[in-house]
């Protein structure tokens, strides 16, 4: 290994801040240090606000905007404000790295919260690997990731599905039909289910998957029809959701006998498609709207109050505001001359705090979070009953369909 | 044999839709030469016509569907007096500048009624199903197939049984001959225009309960529309109407025994195949250039 004059350089400033620790480092030139310039802290906010998913992700945008301001006028991180550098990355993958790379590089961010997509979330991967800074990601997803990089705050398959598949193979029964949208999420999550309802003795009628966009459902609709499941699992997403649900109900098909079991509903896909036709269907998530706890009431009061009282709160908005609070715990425990990625990683691990949904912890092997899983029925007023909620919170297992693969502290573990 | 019959019952539906799209896209292609890529947002802007005078005037769908007819149809004219009369002489120049047409009405739909997803309330008395031959059918979707054929009916009669009809048909044989004989065909091609416009705007408004309502929307209709067109031949309502059912058939039979992706991918291969032997589609008409 070749020594060079910067190297040199960190490690005496390493070993001058284990010195003395609390001394102004004015000489060090390390670059973490300007992570807390000016009694500030940068991080990105990198959510679209324009394009296809610009709709939903500037209801994220807006929830994690909230979440800062509402640390800043308590005073801020040991007396430092955070700053956001809001991006919009227009709902295009390749700008979702363009604006990260920016937001790494030349803004200094030393976090970045963002991403609604896992196609966006796999486009800035790279940037924070090879950066080595934080991204924190709030939306469920499939699965299957182990980066030492992203703070992974939305639910994982294990966690929506551990108690909702076998709920409802005991109140409906064990035929099940599986439709998705044709891409990686929906097959994931059916990975995973096949696997619960094997273990339950149930059976799969049928499994497929639809394009995305598609919005002609009248041949599945007669499948339903001929197959007569007892569950019907769906991981359709977008304007296909709206489709599928108008049609079902235009058929004549009963919820009661034939419920649509979703994990991607949520009260804006629902406000989408109309309260009749949503009505009687099951979703499972973490967060609902409608869930009774006093800290769930603040966070949708000041979000109505903050945005607009017409403003609905939902269960990929509800970990963009508790990630930010997590964020703030982890950097709190910092002294500002450690204030930089890796440092906040290392404290973010086993955070714990009182979240909408219920209290969450920041799991220190997988850096995916606990959480508390929800059975909810829609009604035709276009919310939730919740009917259901776990009994603990439930550990998120990303690899849970894959026995040979595990993730940890050190990375992905195979067996 | 139920299902037989509901999957015979689901392909006429699916036809009727096509077709109902297609008809707006066949007439103007057939008589003008012109692809209309903006036809898709045509329909479009008028199920968010139907999503409009439902939320805001309290209108129900089948009360609006007029004014949607007039409201797209004037949509239709201003855009073919404004810029499409200008580019008869040059086919290429029309497939861009319809197309630009077809993104300034999506960003201005965005901008006015926002992005989000919408949804058009189903008539109530058509919002069940019944039973036909045994088998439940949703009453909106036998609704659907009964107008198409009729609009269809209706279109057949004006181009075959009146005289604005007969001279259109005459353009579409030979504009310089007709104009000659005194058929003002800049006023036949804006009237052409404006009813293909029209006929798109009560697809859109039809479609809206079945489906959702997006800025977005458009881009795959104006997919399936092209392709009966093709399919069926230019300038032939007969193949317009014949093709629609066979693709609609096709398509519900393919995605009922295997799935819609692949369903959707076999009529792609079909339709390549069968233009790549038969260019003219499966019925063409003969003109003399």
């Amino acid at each position: 290994m070749k020594i060079t004059r910067r190297k040199l350089l960190k490690g005496g400033a390493a070993a001058g801040a284990v010195a003395a620790t609390g001394f102004p480092h004015i000489w060090v030139t390390d670059a973490s240090l300007a992570y807390a310039a000016g009694g500030k802290i940068k991080v990105g906010v990198l959510f679209s606000l324009t394009g296809t998913t610009g709709i939903i992700e500037e209801s994220l945008n807006k929830a994690t905007i909230m979440a800062i301001e509402e640390i800043n006028d308590q005073g801020g991180i040991n007396g430092m404000q955070i700053e956001a550098v809001v991006e919009d990355p227009a709902s295009d993958p390749a700008t979702f790295a363009q604006k990260a790379r920016k937001l790494v590089l030349s803004d200094k961010c030393v976090s970045v919260f963002g991403s609604y997509t896992s196609a966006s979330r796999k486009a800035v991967l790279p940037v924070f690997e090879k950066r080595k800074n934080l991204y924190w990601y709030p939306t469920l997803y499939e699965g299957r990731e182990c980066s030492k990089n992203v703070i992974y705050t939305g639910a994982v398959p294990n966690q929506q599905q551990d108690e909702f598949v076998p709920w409802l193979v005991k109140n409906f029964g064990k035929r099940w039909y599986l439709i998705g949208s044709n891409y990686i999420y929906p097959k994931e999550e059916n990975n995973y289910c096949k696997k619960l309802l094997k273990e339950l003795g149930a059976e799969v009628v049928n499994e497929e998957y639809v394009p995305l966009g598609h919005s002609e459902f009248s041949s599945v609709v007669n499948k339903f029809r001929s197959e007569k499941p007892d569950v019907i699992f769906s991981t359709v997403v977008g304007d296909s959701v709206v489709a599928l649900h108008r049609q079902y109900r235009a058929a004549g098909l009963d919820p009661a006998k034939m419920p649509m079991a979703s994990l991607t509903t949520s009260e804006n896909e629902v406000a989408a498609m109309g309260g009749d036709a949503a009505a009687g269907h099951f979703t499972s998530a973490p967060y609902f709207m409608v869930w009774d706890s006093p800290e769930n009431q603040k966070f949708v009061e000041s979000y109505q109050k903050r945005w607009g009282a017409d403003k609905v709160t939902h269960f990929v908005s509800e970990p963009c505001y508790f990630q930010v609070k997590m964020f703030q715990q982890a950097v709190s425990k910092l002294a500002p001359s450690d204030i930089n990625p890796a440092e906040i990683r290392e404290a973010v691990k086993g955070v714990e705090l009182t979240a909408p949904q219920g209290k969450v912890r920041l799991d220190a092997a997988t850096l995916h979070t606990y959480l508390w899983p929800k059975i909810g029925q829609c009604k035709s007023d276009g919310q939730f009953e919740i009917i259901k909620q776990s009994p603990g919170w439930l550990e998120p297992v990303p690899y849970k369909a894959y026995e040979n693969q595990v993730c940890t502290e050190q990375g992905l573990k195979e067996t | 044999m139920d299902i037989f019959i509901s999957q015979i019952a689901t392909g006429l539906s699916i036809a009727s839709i096509l077709l109902l799209v297609a008809l707006g896209l066949a007439i103007i292609y057939g008589t003008t030469g012109v692809i209309n890529m903006a036809h898709g947002e045509f329909v479009m802007l008028g199920a968010y016509s139907a999503w409009a005078l439902q939320t805001y005037a309290g209108i129900g769908l089948i009360e609006s569907l007029i004014l949607i007819f007039i409201f797209v149809g004037l949509f239709g004219w201003v855009i073919e007096r404004a810029v499409i009369r200008h580019l008869y002489d040059r086919p290429l120049d029309t497939i861009l500048a319809t197309w630009g047409i077809g993104i300034m009405a999506q960003q201005a739909i965005r901008l006015m009624a926002g992005g989000e997803l919408r949804y058009v309330q189903m008539p109530e008395a058509l919002s069940a199903s019944i039973s036909l031959l045994g088998v439940e059918i949703s009453a909106f979707r036998i609704f659907v197939l009964v107008f198409t054929a009729a609009l269809f009916a209706f279109t057949w009669c004006l181009m075959y049984r009146t005289s604005i009809g007969m001279k259109l048909r005459a353009i579409t044989q030979n504009r310089e001959m007709a104009s000659s004989f005194g058929i003002n065909s800049n006023r036949v091609y804006s009237m052409t225009f404006a009813y293909g416009a029209g006929l798109a705007g009560l697809a859109g408004a039809l479609v809206s309960p079945l489906k959702s309502v997006s800025p977005e929307m458009g881009t795959s209709y104006v997919v399936d529309a092209f392709m009966v067109v093709v399919l069926g031949g230019v300038e032939s309502l007969v193949g317009t109407i014949v093709s629609s059912a066979i693709l609609g058939q096709l398509t519900g039979f393919l995605a009922f025994y295997s799935n819609d992706t692949i369903a959707k991918a076999l009529v792609f291969l079909a339709i390549v195949i069968l233009i790549r032997y038969r260019p003219q589609g499966l019925f063409a008409t003969k003109v003399r250039g």
